[in-house]
């Protein structure tokens, strides 16, 4: 029996160094980035739907200023990208490729607006890696998740679901796409339904 | 411990052992003097990719089928911010090839974006004006198959006349690298 509990010993010390580090896919944020796993797809309640008129809220943003909705209003279409949180895989993985299609977002008269329940110095340090983004990220930090929870995307562990608003200039919710939280959504279907909206 | 228990640990510890076998065996798939795994992707639909490639048709072509002797893969994701950054770099570098008399037959630049739809494949060579073809992979199949590497990633195969091949160079690439890594990459295939 000692001999078997020895094998295990050395099975557990061979197997330590191997561990997956296929996560968070761009070399960009190698060794800053923490794996929680496989999470429950979606892990809240809707609190609004396509044919609203969107919450109104006002949160800080890494540039210092404050941003509101109502600001945009009879002005610009807006998306909003609910993102889990800082420093994990997916969410590394999706603001920069939105960073490359702000083309696509002055065609449809739209603004981008990326929100997390994370405070600003987490946030400063975390975009800083993406290079500079051209969008406002704004921090639900506190009260916590208060917007994330005004719109029913805020999850049981207190981080937001990877979700996508869009309110037209009227400020009436347009599109709601609550993603797995484990995947990034495909561009095609936000680029898409933008040009739909912009075609009405 | 009771013996159950210590064979039920056992039991668990070999399982594991071998799906961590599996995933390392993945990334020993790149490895240099290796072939490279199966990786089928679709035909161009544009004619000057197919002609650049010598392959033509309709369906799909495995990466050998390439028409030349060297073939420099690079894995990239238009959401990885390096990639992004490198992409210009790239771009020179591929200008370079085609307008080399002595390498523009011998060496073609492939990129397979991982991750990456056919929308967002396109939408990266509209941003960064890429000439060279791109393929898309948006299921990860291709990435999973090569071991679920970081991105950028440069791999150069040789192919051979016999019809087999090899992989010569395979690189992480990082910040500012990329030209150094090509420029390697050109040495090591014994062309230049």
């Amino acid at each position: 029996m000692k001999k078997i509990y020895y094998i295990n010993i050395a099975l557990i010390l061979i197997l330590t160094p191997l561990k997956n580090d296929a996560f968070g896919i761009s070399e960009e944020f190698t060794d800053n980035i923490y794996n929680p796993g496989i999470l429950k797809p979606v892990d809240s309640v809707l609190k609004v739907k396509i044919g609203d008129l969107a919450p109104d809220f006002t949160l800080p943003s890494l540039s210092g200023e404050k941003v509101s909705l109502k600001q945009f209003k009879g002005k610009n279409n807006v998306v909003i990208s609910f993102v889990p949180a800082a420093w994990t895989p997916v969410c590394s993985d999706q603001w920069p490729g939105y960073n490359i299609v702000k083309e696509i977002f002055d065609n449809n008269d739209a603004i981008l607006l990326g929100i997390t329940v994370d405070n600003i110095p987490t946030l400063f340090a975390w975009t800083n890696q993406m290079g500079r983004l051209w969008f406002p990220v704004l921090s639900d930090f506190w009260p916590h998740g208060k917007v994330a929870d005004m719109f029913g995307v805020l999850r049981s562990d207190g981080v937001s679901e990877r979700a996508l608003f869009i309110i037209d200039k009227e400020g009436i919710i347009r599109y709601i796409h609550i993603a797995d939280i484990n995947k990034r959504p495909d561009l095609e279907l936000l680029v898409t339904e933008l040009e739909k909206m912009n075609m009405k | 411990m009771k013996i159950k228990n210590v064979f039920r640990l056992t039991g668990v510890l070999i399982s594991l052992l071998f799906f961590t076998y599996q995933a390392f065996a993945d990334k020993k798939q790149l490895a240099e003097g290796n072939k490279l795994p199966e990786i089928i992707l679709s035909v161009p639909k544009n004619t000057e990719h197919q002609k650049y490639l010598g392959i033509t048709g309709k369906g799909t072509f495995n990466i050998p089928q390439i028409k030349a002797e060297v073939v420099i893969i690079e894995i990239f994701s238009m959401y990885c911010p390096h990639c992004q950054r490198e992409a210009p770099t790239i771009n020179k570098f591929y200008e370079e090839l085609v307008n080399s008399q002595k390498l523009k037959d011998k060496v073609k630049l492939i990129g397979i974006g991982v991750g990456n739809s056919a929308f967002e494949v396109s939408h990266f060579r509209k941003t960064y004006k890429i000439q060279f073809p791109l393929f898309p992979d948006a299921d990860y199949s291709i990435h999973k198959k090569i071991g679920e590497v970081r991105t950028p990633y440069f791999i150069g195969v040789r192919i051979i006349k016999d019809g087999t091949h090899r992989i010569f160079y395979s690189k992480l690439g990082g910040a500012k690298e990329a030209n150094q890594i090509l420029k390697m990459l050109l040495h090591r295939s014994g062309l230049v």
